[in-house]
């Protein structure tokens, strides 16, 4: 079985795609999170996914027109917010729900790709192509070098919005790159572990990191670190044990969040 | 400290403005908050601003930093339009509660300064070492030597607030514009805060301008004083304010006041 494993495209396609959007996911998730914005990947899977339906009623590459699709979605979500003066998770809420509807829509047009549309309600890595996998890299590498490159501006606006708004960062521009980034990931999430399951990559792995990281620095590595050991184990065990690969991935994020609070409770009452 | 923080006051050209407002009106869809507001901040000042609550105190500060636009007036930064100001490092701004953090937000010390100083273009062709020396000399200007990779969230509210002004320190500015600093914590902290303000303002010609109702606290340090409910009622030397009839009104008002002499 094993052997069978390691020579397998598919499984190497796996493991390859998923390293890089782990990392891309582990460091969005921590700003996402800290700016309270957690919920954005989940209206903006939404509108991946009518995106997806979108491409398959077109026969036209659907990752592809669920970017274009979801980025254009990412921008309109900032202008909701903005000039509906709405808090940020009316918006989302709206948002999903009209992404939903539109998918539904289009699935009623062309009853007949039912079952590819599944694939991405709940995740299909071991199906990617290998066009997918070079888009993946490449997008998620995209997603990395931009974090890394506006570290500092986006730690500062995250942290002090106000005050980085008065020293001149350009915190709207930032804002839009933060929401494309996260419309990328999610388009790239939904591949492997699927509509349902996108949000749970950008949030979990972070949200253990800021359990145990004595600085941020910390957090995002340990968010990275904890985004690529679930990725790559759920990957591992759903080859192995013939599981579905999107929910090993996020039970293992869930289990590895779970640990990170035991630990450190047991850290604290031990102290006392 | 570079140049800004070592001159002394003799050196400064005293008469240079650093903010100018002028004939300024604002609301937020509604009745005004400002009216017919004017003043003018000195190179070297220590400005209080005060006045009741809802007074629109605040709201002139943002205006001033340019966070708010008002319907009408100007605001001029060192001479300059605030619509073509560019050079923001100059300006230094600590908002409101700015010390009620995230619980969970897992920044250091060090990395709150640091994020800045990268944001403000200051590390552009610095020698490496600089980042961590300046570091290191703000956190000791405002007595937290050593505090570098303790984690934001495990200092007291009067520590957080001078780590947000090591901050602002840190990136050089020529005027420090603050909303009432010092917000839920005790009288001693406070003390020591504006103690703290009064050196910087005093020793390097930082010019400050701070909206405080913590008028007692502040005034051994101020040279002037702007009062303000809606229109500005006063604005002038803090010595003659002490004798105007905008002081006695604020008295009135049941604001609680030490005064102390110069």
């Amino acid at each position: 079985m094993l052997s069978g494993v390691l020579t397998s495209g598919f499984f190497w396609r796996a493991i390859l795609a998923g390293s890089f959007l782990a990392v891309a996911c582990g460091l969005l998730g921590v700003f996402l999170i800290l700016r309270q914005d957690s919920m954005i990947s989940h209206g903006l899977s939404h509108l991946a996914f009518a995106g997806i339906a979108l491409g398959l009623v077109l026969n036209f590459l659907p990752l592809i027109v669920s970017l274009i699709i979801c980025v254009i979605g990412s921008i309109f979500i900032l202008k909701l917010k903005k000039q509906a003066s709405l808090p940020g998770d009316a918006a989302l809420a709206i948002l999903a729900s009209g992404g939903m509807a539109l998918a539904i829509f289009l699935v009623s047009l062309r009853m007949n790709f039912g079952v590819e549309l599944m694939g991405y309600l709940f995740g299909d890595i071991l199906a990617i192509s290998s066009v997918e996998v070079w888009l993946s890299i490449i997008l998620a590498l995209m997603v990395t070098i931009l974090i890394l490159a506006n570290y500092h501006q986006l730690l500062y606006m995250t942290f002090d919005r106000e005050t980085a708004l008065v020293a001149g960062v350009k915190v709207s521009s930032l804002d839009k790159i933060l929401v494309i980034l996260t419309a990328i990931t999610v388009v790239l999430g939904l591949r492997i572990v699927g509509l349902l399951l996108v949000s749970a990559l950008t949030v979990v792995p972070a949200a253990a990191a800021l359990q145990l990281a004595r600085s941020f620095r910390q957090t995002l590595v340990l968010s990275s670190l904890f985004s690529l050991l679930a990725i790559m184990a759920g990957i591992v065990l759903s080859y192995a044990l013939d599981l579905p690969a999107s929910a090993s991935i996020v039970f293992l994020s869930i289990g590895i969040f779970l640990a990170t609070v035991g630990g450190k409770n047991l850290a604290t009452s031990l102290k006392k | 400290m570079a140049s800004k923080l070592i001159e002394t006051q003799d050196e400064l050209d005293k008469s240079k403005e650093v903010i100018k407002v002028e004939s300024v009106y604002f609301s937020y869809d509604g009745p005004l908050i400002l009216e017919d507001i004017n003043l003018s901040i000195q190179r070297a000042d220590f400005l209080a601003m005060i006045g009741p609550n809802g007074s629109g105190k605040t709201t002139l500060l943002k205006i001033m930093v340019g966070l708010l636009k008002p319907q009408a007036g100007q605001v001029f930064l060192f001479g300059q339009g605030i619509e073509e100001f560019e050079d923001w490092y100059k300006v230094a701004y600590i908002q409101q509660n700015a010390t009620h953090l995230e619980s969970k937000f897992p920044i250091t010390v060090e990395e709150v300064i640091t994020s800045s100083l990268y944001a403000s273009r200051q590390m552009k062709d610095r020698p490496t070492g600089w980042r961590k020396e300046r570091v290191e000399h703000v956190l000791r200007l405002v007595g937290l030597a050593g505090y570098q990779k303790r984690l934001m969230t495990t200092l007291s509210g009067g520590q957080q607030q001078r780590v947000l002004i090591a901050r602002a320190l840190a990136a050089e500015p020529e005027v420090m514009l603050l909303d009432e600093p010092t917000t839920g914590v005790d009288h001693q902290t406070q003390e020591n805060f504006y103690d703290l303000l009064g050196k910087l303002n005093h020793d390097y010609g930082l010019t400050i301008a701070v909206v405080t109702h913590d008028y007692g606290l502040v005034n051994k340090h101020i040279n002037q004083v702007a009062c303000l409910n809606r229109k500005l009622i006063y604005h002038g030397r803090h010595e003659e304010f002490c004798q105007s009839a905008a002081f006695k009104e604020l008295l009135a008002d049941g604001h609680h006041l030490v005064m102390h002499q110069h």
